[in-house]
């Protein structure tokens, strides 16, 4: 211990006092500090970095999950659609078939009517023609006929026969 | 390109420094093989007994005041440069280098300086009393008509200092300007960035915690470095012992502990001064107790673990190979040679390790003693 204290030189601690003070400044100034805020510097630029590329990755996975659903969305679009045209083309032609069918109906209904029609006016022109002849037998006849009393008699009779008959 | 063609600049400027040092170094050397010293002849032409070796330890381990390579005791030469000495004498401050004592260690040459007697005994400068013309010693070599002086000189520790903060300023100024060109740091600052980051993430981050470190983080980077760097100059044929100087480990403790006391947190006071939880009685012993151990025992333990280590590792370093000597006449020059190579070469590399371990250890409880001084307790 004595020989500790005798080897203690206060100047030389005086020496690395002053030493020591002046280097801790001027490290600080000239090379801690600096070196300190760039390492800090570097440290928070690696870590923005690897978050940036870390949210960029979510996004991209973001991205292609939106991408697969939009797919999806416009397959499913598509088909809907195919269905819709097919099922439209079905109808259509359907329509078609009935609309073609109706008129076709209409159109042998129509002639059927018309046919009927003529048919008819045919007949009442016929019988018109067949009752002038028959008038013209008839006056031709009764003129002949009307001659004889007995024989006017009997054809009155025939006819109103021929009448009830009728 | 501008900052290249600085960066080129500032490169040849510290060569040149470098050169500048280099043969300011010879040129001394030079200067100080000049003189022929009387006194040397007297001594023995090699250290080989057992009673000199431990005397070249001993002296070794001390600060000196001369920049020493080594000794040709045969021709009396010494391969040396010297150092400015200043010191604080009864009248006043006096300036002289260190080679006006002309190596000799024991008080014989006198200097005289302006009314000033002075003379150096174990690598301590000593003022002689008024009309003293030569030292006297006692009967256990103390020297009774002379006291020490107050000695400001630039020793060999205070040398090998400004050596490891210029080495400093150099390695982390160039670290620190390789920033500006990118985020990563070129040539010397791939080392070191590493090493800053240690003391950053391992030792400070830890122990003070997140939010304060940041402040002492100077204090902790330039006494870590600063020890290392000093630890390992001491490793060289430098033979600095600068961190084995109780002085300079005194003043680093100090440091710590001035720093954890001014920086102390109310918690941290309260809990030191009045402990809570505690019976009355109990919390003035436990104050006392407390106190000492933060003003006092903390920066005690911090200061001799690292003189003692430092010095002990020097102190094995040099007695392995003294073996090479001691151990010549029992097993002859080969083996002993041999053995104290091996073991001396074991040792330094333990000692490398050592180096780094201390500075470590230094920095580790520093930063230990400020994150208890600045912790805040929340469950109050």
């Amino acid at each position: 211990m004595d020989q500790l204290l005798n080897d203690f030189s206060p100047g030389l601690f005086f020496m690395q006092a002053i030493i020591l003070l002046i280097l801790i400044v001027l490290m600080r100034k000239f090379a801690w500090k600096p070196i300190l805020n760039s390492l800090q510097d570097r440290e928070d630029g690696i870590k923005n970095a690897l978050e940036s590329a870390e949210n960029a990755k979510l996004e991209m996975q973001n991205l292609r999950a939106d991408n697969d659903r939009l797919l999806k969305e416009a397959r499913a679009e598509r088909e809907t659609m195919l269905k819709e045209a097919r099922e439209l083309k079905d109808k259509m032609i359907e329509d078609a078939k009935t609309e073609a069918q109706e008129q076709a109906d209409k159109m042998i209904a129509q002639a059927q009517a018309s046919i009927e029609s003529e048919k008819k006016a045919a007949m009442a022109e016929l019988k018109n023609h067949v009752a002038g002849i028959s008038l013209e037998i008839a006056e031709k006849v009764v003129r002949t006929e009307l001659s004889n009393k007995d024989k006017q008699l009997q054809l009155v009779e025939t006819m109103l026969d021929e009448k009830s008959l009728n | 390109m501008l900052l290249f063609r600085k960066e080129i600049m500032i490169a040849k400027q510290s060569i040149k420094f470098l050169v500048v040092l280099f043969t300011l170094t010879t040129t001394l050397t030079a200067f100080a093989n000049g003189g022929d010293h009387e006194n040397q002849h007297t001594k023995g032409n090699q250290v080989d007994s057992p009673d000199e070796i431990r005397e070249y330890i001993s002296h070794h381990l001390k600060d000196s005041h001369d920049f020493h390579f080594y000794s040709d005791n045969a021709t009396g030469r010494h391969f040396s440069f010297p150092l400015p000495v200043i010191v604080w004498t009864s009248e006043g401050l006096r300036t002289f280098m260190s080679s006006e004592f002309h190596h000799d260690d024991a008080g014989h040459v006198i200097v005289e300086k302006d009314g000033v007697k002075l003379t150096k005994i174990h690598s301590k400068i000593h003022e002689l009393e008024a009309g003293a013309h030569q030292v006297k010693f006692d009967e256990y070599h103390h020297a009774v008509n002379a006291h020490r002086v107050l000695d400001f000189s630039i020793t060999k520790s205070v040398f090998g200092m400004l050596l490891a903060g210029l080495l400093m300023l150099l390695g982390f100024g160039a670290l620190a300007r390789s920033y500006k060109k990118g985020h990563v740091p070129t040539g010397i600052g791939r080392f070191l960035e590493p090493l800053v980051i240690y003391v950053r993430d391992e030792i400070a981050k830890p122990n003070i915690g997140e939010k304060k470190y940041r402040k002492f983080m100077g204090f902790l980077l330039t006494v870590f470095f600063f020890i290392w760097i000093l630890n390992l100059l001491g490793l060289t044929p430098l033979g600095f012992n600068v961190t084995g100087q109780i002085a300079v480990t005194a003043c680093l403790a100090i440091f710590t502990m001035l720093i954890y006391m001014f920086s102390g947190s109310k918690d941290f006071w309260a809990h030191t001064l009045w402990m809570p939880g505690v019976p009355y009685l109990l919390r003035i012993p436990l104050a006392i107790i407390e106190l000492v151990g933060f003003v006092l025992i903390k920066p005690f333990s911090l200061l001799v673990r690292l003189f003692a280590n430092m010095t002990a590792g020097h102190f094995v370093v040099m007695s392995l190979i003294a073996l090479m000597i001691t151990m010549k006449e029992a097993f002859g020059p080969v083996t002993s040679t041999g053995m104290s190579l091996v073991l001396a070469l074991f040792i330094s590399v333990i000692e490398i390790l050592v180096a780094f371990l201390q500075a470590f250890i230094f920095t580790m409880l520093s930063s230990l003693f400020i994150g208890m001084a600045v912790e805040e307790h929340d469950h109050h």
